[in-house]
Parts: C-alpha cells; structure tokens; sequence
C-alpha cells in the first residue's frame, strides 16, 4: 500500500512540472513587452533595456523557466503588473472564496445527485427515473453563465429574496453554489443509478431477497454499500472540477475568488498573474485528483496495485 | 493509471475494462471467417443506430432539432428579417413585438436575426474543433496504443498534461496568448479536446493488436499502417461516433463560456455566448436580450446530450467488445 502511495505521486510530479512548463511557454511567448505593457507608452528604449534586464527577460527560455519554478516552489509567484502586488498574497487572499463556495456546491451536488440516482435506480424505467435522467442532463447541457443571470434575475431582482452578489455572509453564497452544484448533481445522479443497477445484478442481492429482507433494506443495506464506492471518489474528482469550474460562477457572482483573479489577468494582461493563478489552480486540482485516486484504492482493496 | 481511464467517459470506462476480456463470441465468429474482416463491419453500426432512433422518441427528437438549427443556420441570410449588423438607433432595447420578435438590442440590432445568425456560428464550433481535436486525438492515440514503449509514453505523457488542466482554465490560457477571435476558439478547443479522445483510441488500440485478427494479418506480412488504418481504425468507430457526439454540445459550451467572459468571439461577429455577455449590463431593465439566447443554447445542447446519450445505448455492445 505504501509503495503504491509513493508510486501514485511519484507519477504526478513530472506531470505537475508539465503543467507548469506548458503554461509558462504558452504564456511566454505572447507578442508585446511585458516592460511596455508595465510602464505604457513613452519611455525611453534604454530604461526598457535595464527593467528587462532587471526583471530577468533577457534570459533563455529555459533559465527564466528554472528560476520562476525555484521561486513558485518558495511560494513566490512574482509580482502583479497591475496591482503591483505579491502575487501569492493575492492567491490566499482568493483561496478561501473558492474553496467555501467548491464545497458548498459539492454539498449541493451531493444532496441532490446521490438520492435522484437512488430513487432512479430502484424506480428504473419508470416515468420518475426517465424524468430525473432528462432533468441530471439538462444540469450537464445549462450554461453556467446564464443559469446564474436567470437567478440573479428572478431571485434576488423579481422576489428580492436573496443578495444579487457578494461573499459576506452563506446567503450570499447560496445561488453560486446551487449554479455550481447543479451540473455535478447530474452526474453524480447518473453514476449512483448505473452504479446500483450493477450491483443489484449481482448473487448477494439475490440471497438477501430470498432471505425475505425487504426490497428498501436490500437496497439500502446491501446495495448501496457497494454502488457508493466509485461515486465516492468520483466526489473527490468533483470537488477539483468545481474548482476549475467556478470561474464562471465568481465571475457572475461577484465573489472575488481565484477564478475572478485569472480573469483579471487576462482583462489586463497580467501575465504573472494569469500564470501564478492558473498554476496555483492546476496543481490543487492534479492534488484533488490524486487524493480520489488513493482514497479509491483505500476503500476497496480489490483494486490492485500492479 | 486504470483509475484515470475509467474517470473519463463511459465510453472509455468501456474501452478500458475490454482490455483483458476475450474476445465475445460474435467477434471470434467474424474472425475465423476470413482473417481480413474486421470485427464489426459499418451496415451493422448504422441499422443499430437506426433502430435506437426508431425506439428511443426522445433522441429522435433530438436529431429533428438539430436538424432544424442546421436548415436555421444554412438558410440564415433567407430566414432572417433584418441584417443583424445594421444598428437602427431608434429602436435600441425595443421589447419583443411582431415587428421584432425577440426585440433589440443596446444598438438597435434585431435579436432574432442576430440568434439565427449565431447557429451559424455554434454549429461551426459544434463542429469545427471536434473533427480538428477528435483527427488528432484517434491519430496519436492509435500510434501510442500500436507501437507502445517510447511513442506510447511521449504522447500519453504529453496528453496527462493536457488533462491535469481544468479544460476551461486552459482554453483560457490559450485565448490570452492567441487573443480573442472565432478562428482562435478553433485552436484553443482542438488543443484543450485531443487529449481525451487519444486516451480512449489507445486503449482500444491495445486490446485490439492483441485480437486474433490483428496477428493473422501481422503474420501474414501486412503492412503497419494498413493494420493500424484497415484493421484497427474501423472497430474504433463505434467509441469514435459516441465521443464524436458528445464532444460536440462540450465545445459549444465552452465557446459559450469563453465568449461570456469576452475573450471569446468578439464584436462583431455574433455567437450566443457573445450575446448573452453584452446583455448582461441590461438583465433587470430588459431581460429578453440575456434569456433568449440562453434558452437557444439550453436547447441546442441538450438535443445534442440526449442525442449522444441514445447513441451510446445503440454503440454499448460494441464499446463492451
């Protein structure tokens, strides 16, 4: 067990240097000075030489990508173009929003994915499952964006029951989370139902029946035991896609989290920003995902280790 | 790195658990009747899919709707009532009304002409970077999944990058660089999209090289490429026509997303996403502008989901193989 923990994320290291690599040539090679952007027009090409000398601009590709990494891994992602400001204490002041407004929703998409897919399952091919299937696709296939305009709009605009946007108490959380939850809730739904239809085939359902044990207990005691073990880690992928995902939502919501930071960059051209950002975002997401990974292995010791 | 498979889609959980499986009767049937046939021959593929739309109402529903927004779309300049570029300034935020059924906009333009015009732009991007992204995708997934060893570890590696990203922050990424424009949501969808579709070809390729047909076509000197094009490729089809399907309703709404944020398509080429971010500033005093092309969206992406969730029914026996 422990040789495969360590094997797990000795695998995700070269993965994250990838993805810092990838996003740094992405981001690098963009057309314009980041001197020029920095100080606008009219400055004299000699101050240019000395502040891209200064800032290590004149660097081979390779060197300036060694040294952003030395420092990355510090905690020092640079400073903003823009705000002129640590860009890694504008990354924790972000954090907290996006990760209280993740779980929330992953709190949404659990409360209403696991018992839609239950209730599916045992009421298979009926009109109830047909229509909770149609509904957990129609969460995959809304905007995001607009599913969040419509509630501002009639929630907090028409019957003026909740704040149209802001992060200063949990009402104002309640629309991004149930926007952001809404999509999860519809896989999450279609995994517990395929999950438990698979289950029920098997010979242990079949004993607990002829036991005389009711069709609810059958489900609930023995079935469902066993068909929440992928949808567990499939919670935990959630989790790191509501993360990504939430760029949208803060942006609609006003909530200044890390999403709205990675817009901002782009909006002004930051690139430190954008690159400290997406990489802070990215790697939590690659944690998240190798946190599912183990968990599942944890909870059911079939799988095996190669 | 089973776990990663199995995470991806159905399709690939499919893909990934034949693997080890033997090969299912049918198949071993075909493959003893003449070493040249492949497993699954293309008549079969469509009467499956024909017969799913015959039974499943909803998904025949779907493809009429879809169908519907392409005439929309091809006949968009004979359809349409006005040009959905001149501003008249004196009808700016008029309400919906029989002159103008989904009213203006802040410049006066007709919002239905415009939302016609916009399936143009949607169907392209429905379309364009799911072939451009799925081509990649099978290409470099057969080569990794045939040769294995150094290919197979290069692109897969290459690949697991791409997928670590969260795929909005990534196009996100690639529109900062590029900057923003239709043809560069091309770019930026094809560079986020190829990776998943290359991790479920290679799967299957590897189970496939395996299979008796495969071997006797090998022994008989047949050439790589033709094995890899003739032989493999075909019995790929099946997961390829339900990634295809479901690929497409992803791209439009990331097209959407980008858009919304305005580093997508910009003015003034129209896209329903572009639209529903310049009504945005106008949600509480006029409504209409923000919920119509949310809707247009709502229902052409679901068409699509309920499509592709018919498909894949009709595809399960083969994707089991």
């Amino acid at each position: 067990m422990a040789r495969y923990v360590l094997k797990r994320v000795l695998i995700s290291i070269p993965v994250l240097v990838g993805v810092a690599l990838i996003l740094f040539l992405l981001l690098n090679v963009v057309p314009g000075d980041p001197v020029t952007m920095m100080m606008r027009e009219h400055i004299k090409p000699d101050l240019i030489e000395i502040f891209r000398e200064r800032m290590g601009l004149n660097d081979p590709v390779l060197v300036r990508f060694g040294k952003y990494m030395l420092n990355a891994l510090h905690g020092d992602f640079g400073m903003s173009y823009k705000l002129r400001r640590d860009i890694s204490e504008l990354i924790f002041q972000a954090f907290p929003q996006t990760i209280k407004l993740t779980i929330y929703a992953a709190l949404v998409a659990w409360c209403i994915g696991i018992p839609a897919g239950i209730i599916s399952a045992i009421k298979q091919n009926t009109l109830i499952d047909r229509s909770f299937m149609a509904f957990s696709l129609m969460g995959v296939s809304l905007p995001v964006f607009w599913a969040g305009l419509l509630m501002q709009y009639v929630f907090a605009f028409k019957l003026s029951l909740l704040p149209v946007s802001g992060y200063y108490s949990i009402r104002h959380y309640i629309m991004p989370s149930i926007v952001l939850g809404w999509s999860s809730a519809g896989s999450i739904a279609r995994m517990t139902r395929s999950n438990l239809l698979e289950i029920m085939k098997n010979d242990f359902i079949r004993t607990a029946r002829a036991k005389g044990l009711k069709e609810t207990s059958v489900i609930l005691g023995h079935a469902l035991k066993n068909a929440m073990l992928p949808v567990v880690t499939m919670m935990a992928i959630q989790v790191s896609g509501l993360l990504g995902g939430a760029v949208m939502t803060e942006s609609i919501f006003g909530v200044p989290g890390l999403g709205v930071l990675a817009i901002d960059g782009i909006r002004y051209r930051d690139m430190p920003l954008l690159q400290g950002t997406i990489l802070f975002t990215t790697v939590i997401v690659i944690a998240g995902n190798l946190i599912a990974d183990l968990l599942y292995s944890v909870l059911d010791p079939r799988i095996r280790y190669e | 790195m089973k776990l990663d498979d199995n995470k991806l889609t159905p399709s690939a959980a499919g893909a990934g658990a034949g693997t080890g499986a033997e090969a299912v009767p049918d198949a071993a049937l075909y493959a003893d009747e003449d070493a040249d046939a492949e497993l699954l021959d293309d008549d079969g593929i469509f009467d499956h899919l024909k017969s799913m739309l015959r039974k499943n109402k909803l998904a025949a529903f779907s493809l009429l709707v879809i169908l519907i927004f392409a005439g929309a779309a091809a006949l968009a300049p004979l359809i349409a009532p006005y040009n959905p570029n001149t501003p008249v300034l004196s009808e700016r935020f008029a309400p919906p009304s029989l002159a103008h059924w989904l009213g203006c906009d802040e410049l006066g333009r007709d919002a239905f002409s415009r939302l016609l015009y916009g399936t143009r732009v949607s169907m392209m991007i429905g379309l364009v970077p799911t072939t451009i992204s799925m081509v990649f995708g099978t290409l470099l997934g057969l080569f990794a999944g045939y040769y294995g060893g150094k290919v197979d570890f290069t692109i897969m590696r290459f690949a697991d990058i791409v997928l670590a990203f969260p795929s909005l922050l990534l196009a996100m990424v690639v529109m900062y660089t590029l900057g923003g424009s239709l043809m560069n949501i091309f770019i930026a969808l094809s560079i986020v999209k190829w990776a998943g579709t290359a991790r479920v070809i290679r799967a299957q390729t590897m189970s496939l090289k395996e299979k008796e047909f495969v071997e006797a076509a090998r022994s008989m000197g047949v050439k790589r490429w033709v094995i890899m094009f003739r032989h493999i490729l075909p019995n790929c089809i099946p997961n390829l026509i339900v990634l295809f399907t479901l690929n497409i309703p992803e791209s439009i709404l990331s097209e959407s997303s980008l858009s919304f944020l305005g580093i997508g398509a910009q003015p003034p080429s129209t896209s329903w996403g572009l639209m529903v971010y310049r009504s945005k500033s106008y949600l509480f005093s006029q409504p209409w502008l923000a919920i119509a092309p949310g809707v247009v969206i709502l229902i052409f992406v679901l068409a699509f989901n309920f499509l592709g969730d018919g498909v894949r029914d009709a595809m399960d026996p083969y994707l089991k193989d």
